[in-house]
């Protein structure tokens, strides 16, 4: 009893065939889009690569690419069966392909759930590899000198003026490091003896920010020192004053950056995985209601065309007594070696007998 | 004496109109093409208009948008014209139409050689434009409380971190005029109050600079307040500090790039008017080929084709007197029925002249 069987007649075949080329270029152009959705989100990872510690997330994209690469190559060999399945001399030949394309196309569908779900499931490990890349990048926002990290501070001064951000968590992150560097402190000057004095690191810590955290939407200019002194300023007060810097972290604007991105590939991704399905099924029910229309006599004739040839349990068991089998062919029974010479010969008188008639009584 | 005379064989003729219908159609496209350049133009001009004075500068992209419309009109219509020519009793629909239609055509590409020297034009007075008003956003820049003015802070300071720019011509700019508002002055400090003495106008100023004008490439934090005096900062000379500010003045900037902008769009224009030119001198080629076909008779003669009938001297002398001819007496104020006595020296006879008499017949 097969799995959802219907019957074609030679102008349902047709129509199916000619339909499935349609649709299984479509899954191409899907596949190409998938490909540059990939190389889009890899391209923005690497942008900011610098405040990344590592590049857990970046699986994504890569699954993406591959999958768009694959899904191209996979569609057009469907749409090349599709052209030569109406041709009963041509279409044999990829028989034995068939089988494995449909494996190649549940992995394919398998794969694109698997990067939806992590790019859901990766934010929490996106959140930490930003947590450090930039506790790091502030730590090292005065090192302009030091070969290899002499663009963190050209690399926090862009994020944070492009991501309209400041700091880690907040713009106080800012007064737990020195980010002047000692090279433009005047080490004579009782302010900053006093200050280098008052940690146990002996490093010059200020209540200030860098100018990136300023806001140009603010209606006052821009406050960046002694910020926690209200007395300092005019008509200023710490506690109530919002508009001054960015209150956002650069963490948390990075990482919903990043979440918005993904997310709205999601629907894209799903309707991809929705078609590459349609095109696996369509490819099945002109697979067997070719070959059945190729079994008839007239192969004009109408033919029945299904899913799976028996119901769910049925193809199970014999594709586990398949499996079953070849396991058995593979394994070496020592016992059945001895025994198999006599058993040669006892099949071969049963075989005797058998030819030669019993004599008739 | 014909200009550039041509023969045409029945086959070159057809393949005339066929080549002159696919760049029509190839026409129609770049009409477009002009078209969205100004809306572009005008686009970008629009979103920057807080800091550019009362110039009109919009014509320019006006221009444009106009140009590629009737461009696409012309060639669409061009397109249709060629198409029927392939077929000379199609012509005859098009015969009295097409005369008039070149003579357009031509017209039209001289106002695409204008717009495109217009785009190059534009360039003094956007400077002139860009000037002024940067001058008053930057006058208006701590004005954040007055309605109609709020926005100018945000948009200079977006502007200078955009275009990397500082002030008008430099950041020296900013020492001229007051940009922090006196809501933030402490005016019982003394600090505060020498200041606003220190000149005619009463105006707090200060050798500073607003925070966008820090130049992010700096090894050092940005030194934005006291920047003339080299002992206020260690181990800093404001003579040879370069990379501290933005360097360049924000009317040298946005110039920049909106003259990039019109110099691209200067080219298009002027390769499109060539085109335009090109695909004109074919269709006259086929109007005068065709009409010379009709004269002659037969459909599938060879037929010569040219710009002008005669040289270009008999030509204008042709226009001059068609123009005569359609000019009115003024003499007699254009009635035509009023009596007016001949003025020439041929005697025509009297005037009143009666009428035989018919009783000599009868």
């Amino acid at each position: 009893m097969a799995l959802l069987k219907m019957k074609f007649s030679q102008q349902r075949r047709v129509r199916l065939a000619q339909g499935l080329w349609l649709l299984s270029w479509l899954a191409v152009m899907c596949g190409a889009f998938i490909f540059c959705l990939g190389v889009y989100l890899k391209i923005e990872l690497l942008r900011r690569d610098e405040v990344m510690e590592n590049t857990e997330i970046h699986v994504v994209p890569n699954l993406l690419m591959m999958v768009g690469l694959a899904s191209i190559g996979a569609n057009w060999v469907a749409s090349r069966v599709c052209q030569d399945s109406l041709d009963a001399s041509r279409f044999p030949r990829w028989r034995v392909l068939l089988l494995g394309w449909y494996a190649v196309a549940v992995l394919l569908c398998c794969l694109l759930l698997a990067v939806v779900v992590l790019s859901y499931a990766l934010q929490g490990r996106l959140e930490e590899s930003l947590k450090v890349g930039l506790r790091n990048g502030i730590r090292f926002y005065k090192d302009t000198d030091v070969p290899g990290r002499c663009f963190q501070k050209e690399t926090i001064d862009r994020l944070q003026m492009e991501f309209r951000c400041c700091g880690n968590n907040n713009f106080k992150d800012w007064f737990e490091v020195q980010w002047v560097s000692n090279r433009y402190l005047d080490f004579t000057s009782q302010e900053v003896k006093d200050r280098i004095r008052s940690n146990v690191d002996g490093r010059y810590l200020l209540d200030g920010v860098p100018f990136s955290c300023c806001n140009p939407a603010s209606p006052r200019p821009c406050l960046q020192n002694q910020l926690t002194d209200s007395r300092a300023h005019y008509n200023y007060e710490y506690q109530s004053e919002e508009l001054n810097l960015y209150s956002r972290g650069c963490r948390q604007a990075l990482t919903d950056y990043y979440m918005g991105l993904m997310n709205s590939t999601g629907p894209g991704v799903l309707s991809v995985i929705l078609i590459q399905l349609s095109v696996l099924l369509s490819m099945r029910y002109l697979q067997t209601a070719v070959e059945g229309a190729m079994a008839l006599e007239s192969p004009e004739g109408e033919s029945e065309g299904y899913i799976l040839e028996k119901d769910v349990k049925a193809t199970y068991a014999d594709v586990k007594a398949k499996a079953l089998d070849l396991l058995k062919f593979a394994q070496v029974d020592p016992a059945s070696e001895a025994a198999g010479p006599e058993e040669g010969e006892k099949a071969d008188e049963a075989t005797e007998k058998a030819a030669t008639p019993p004599p008739a009584s | 004496m014909a200009v550039l005379k041509v023969k045409f064989t029945k086959t070159r003729r057809d393949k005339l109109a066929q080549i002159l219908w696919i760049l029509n159609w190839i026409s129609v496209v770049t009409g477009i093409i002009l078209f969205s350049l100004g809306l572009f133009l005008k686009v970008e001009l629009k979103k920057r208009e807080e800091l550019m004075a009362e110039k009109d500068i919009q014509y320019v992209p006006n221009m444009l948008i106009a140009v590629g419309l009737i461009a696409c009109a012309i060639n669409f219509l061009g397109g249709k014209i060629c198409y029927d020519c392939v077929d000379s009793t199609k012509f005859l629909r098009w015969k009295l139409i097409m005369l008039p239609y070149i003579v357009c055509t031509f017209f039209f590409t001289l106002c695409v050689l204008v717009g495109a020297l217009m785009c190059y034009s534009m360039h003094w007075e956007l400077e002139e434009a860009l000037d002024l008003g940067l001058m008053q956003a930057m006058r208006f820049y701590k004005d954040t409380d007055m309605p109609g003015r709020c926005f100018l802070k945000h948009t200079v300071d977006t502007l200078q971190i955009q275009f990397q720019c500082c002030g008008n011509s430099g950041y020296k700019d900013w020492f001229q005029i007051q940009w922090i508002s006196n809501r933030y002055l402490d005016m019982s400090k003394k600090e505060v109050v020498d200041r606003l003495r220190s000149n005619v106008e009463g105006k707090y100023l200060m050798d500073g600079v607003p925070f966008s004008c820090c130049n992010i490439n700096s090894p050092r934090p940005c030194i934005q307040q006291q920047i003339t005096n080299n002992s206020a900062h260690f181990n800093y000379e404001h003579q040879t500090e370069d990379q501290n500010l933005w360097m360049k003045g924000c009317r040298q900037a946005l110039l920049e790039y909106y003259t990039h902008i019109m110099q691209s769009i200067g080219l298009t224009v002027l390769i499109t008017w060539l085109f335009e030119l090109s695909v004109l001198t074919g269709v006259r080629y086929l109007q005068t080929s065709l009409e010379n076909v009709l004269r002659q008779g037969d459909p599938d003669s060879e037929s010569d084709g040219w710009l002008l009938e005669n040289s270009l001297m008999e030509t204008a002398r042709i226009i001059k007197s068609l123009g005569k001819s359609n000019q009115i007496n003024t003499a007699n104020n254009g009635d035509p029925n009023i009596d007016v006595p001949s003025t020439s020296k041929a005697h025509y006879g009297p005037d009143n002249v009666p009428p035989k008499e018919k009783m000599e017949t009868s």
